[in-house]
């Protein structure tokens, strides 16, 4: 069998998006399988992450895998120089599968192409997080029973934001989605992305603040707006507050909508919308667990 | 008369090729992407002559010596007008245009400083997903390098 690496979003068909959710919904219902009973799991995170590396390894301990590795570049050898190239070769004789998160782009596409063992990138610096993306259309599938049809807001910062990229390239996989985008003029869409909607036919709007609009949404995807992506200070302070999702904006909204995050969140949700039913990233997250559990058993041909 | 006052500017070969309408200031660059420098046999070469199309242009003449598309195609990207004339006996006997393509080896750096192309010692690939102008996608970090980004490794 050829082996499987999950690099980029994009590295997935659209029949096996609905694989992998139909084994999260599985692993959901029986979260504690032997599939990687003898099997060991390097899960090397040379930049932290302390959510992203607890789910994976929560996954793994889930599926009975054993895990090595760290979770901090300073306590492994490329504090002494050592190249990826090598860490990724020694390590893919050790063991089955590799788990990474790597603060350059492109780090993860060369460790697959280094290492005998499947590799699943946890992050590779501003580039991709293909298992959030998963985590997050497992989320709508869950909360909406479907991937079609689905209108999206996105708000935030969504010129460096990853994830709503990811999750723009994979939606769009799927029938008559509707994008809205909400963001400061600095902080809009890339134009390739836009570029990339128009020659699938695909529908899109550009909003620069909330209005009742939103109550269209099926999903309101929030992100981080953060100070260091502006150039000019004065910029920031005039926007900071205008991305903030507060309970009364969601007065209008369809009673099915839910607000997703990929946390962690700073001030851009206000803490009185965590009651509303409508609020769904602390469910999001528990989410990534079953998951990512489903994304290595897909891999590993376990399932 | 004017094709007449060029053709002494750069000698006349007997048997060769004869790279044409190159940017003057990418001589260098075709030099070193096609490994002349490490030529034995003789090469003249030109630059800064007046050219209707570039205002300046490059040329580089090298005896006996004949180029598959192949090599050729590795200057596309920077002398993408560039003309190959291959000479037998004083005459042209082929007239070729370079073409850009579809993928990119080691040749140009990703323009991304956080790729890991620019970091670890990994030769450089990337698509070329517009021809005008140019933007090559690099395989590894997936950002696009755009025409006046280009720079040679």
């Amino acid at each position: 069998m050829q082996k499987r690496d999950l690099i980029s979003i994009t590295d997935f068909s659209k029949d096996e998006y609905l694989r992998i959710m139909e084994l999260a919904a599985d692993f959901e219902k029986n979260p504690n399988q032997n599939l990687l009973d003898g099997k060991v799991v390097a899960s090397l995170f040379f930049e932290p992450s302390t959510r992203t590396r607890l789910s994976f390894e929560t996954a793994i301990n889930r599926l009975s895998g054993r895990v090595i590795g760290f979770s901090d570049s300073s306590s492994s050898s490329v504090s002494k120089g050592e190249t990826l190239h090598d860490t990724i070769r020694m390590v893919s004789n050790y063991a089955d599968l590799i788990v990474m998160r790597h603060p350059l782009e492109g780090s993860a596409r060369y460790a697959s192409e280094v290492s005998s063992v499947p590799i699943i990138n946890a992050g590779d610096g501003a580039n991709q997080h293909p298992s959030q993306t998963l985590l997050d259309m497992y989320s709508i599938m869950k909360t909406q029973g479907r991937l079609d049809n689905i209108n999206i807001f996105m708000v935030g910062d969504l010129k460096y934001g990853r994830t709503v990229h990811s999750l723009l390239m994979a939606l769009s996989e799927f029938e008559k989605p509707v994008f809205n985008f909400i963001a400061p003029p600095e902080l809009r869409m890339p134009v390739e992305y836009k570029h990339f909607l128009h020659s699938k036919g695909i529908k899109y709007y550009e909003h620069t603040e909330f209005t009742d609009i939103i109550s269209e949404a099926d999903i309101i995807y929030m992100t981080r707006v953060q100070k260091e992506r502006f150039t000019d200070p004065i910029e920031y302070e005039k926007v900071k507050n205008v991305y903030i999702l507060k309970n009364k904006m969601l007065k209008n909204t369809k009673p099915t909508v839910k607000i997703l995050h990929p946390l962690p969140r700073v001030n851009e949700i206000h803490p009185d919308v965590d009651s509303n039913p409508k609020a769904y990233y602390f469910e999001q997250a528990l989410n990534g667990v079953f998951t990512r559990e489903a994304i290595i058993a897909h891999l590993m041909g376990l399932k | 008369m004017e094709i007449e006052r060029k053709a002494l500017q750069v000698n006349a070969i007997k048997d060769g090729t004869v790279i044409d309408h190159i940017p003057a200031e990418r001589l260098f660059d075709v030099i070193n992407i096609l490994g002349l420098f490490n030529s034995q046999e003789m090469i003249t070469f030109g630059t800064n002559l007046d050219s209707k199309q570039l205002g300046k242009k490059g040329i580089i003449k090298v005896a006996n010596r004949f180029f598959q598309d192949q090599e050729i195609n590795k200057i596309a990207l920077i002398a993408p007008h560039a003309k190959l004339n291959t000479i037998k006996n004083f005459e042209v006997v082929d007239k070729r245009v370079v073409e850009i393509p579809s993928e990119i080896g080691n040749i140009v750096k990703c323009f991304n400083p956080k790729c890991i192309t620019n970091n670890e010692k990994i030769k450089t690939r990337f698509a070329v997903i517009s021809e005008k102008p140019i933007e090559l996608k690099c395989f590894y970090c997936e950002k696009i390098t755009n025409e006046g980004e280009i720079v040679i490794k």
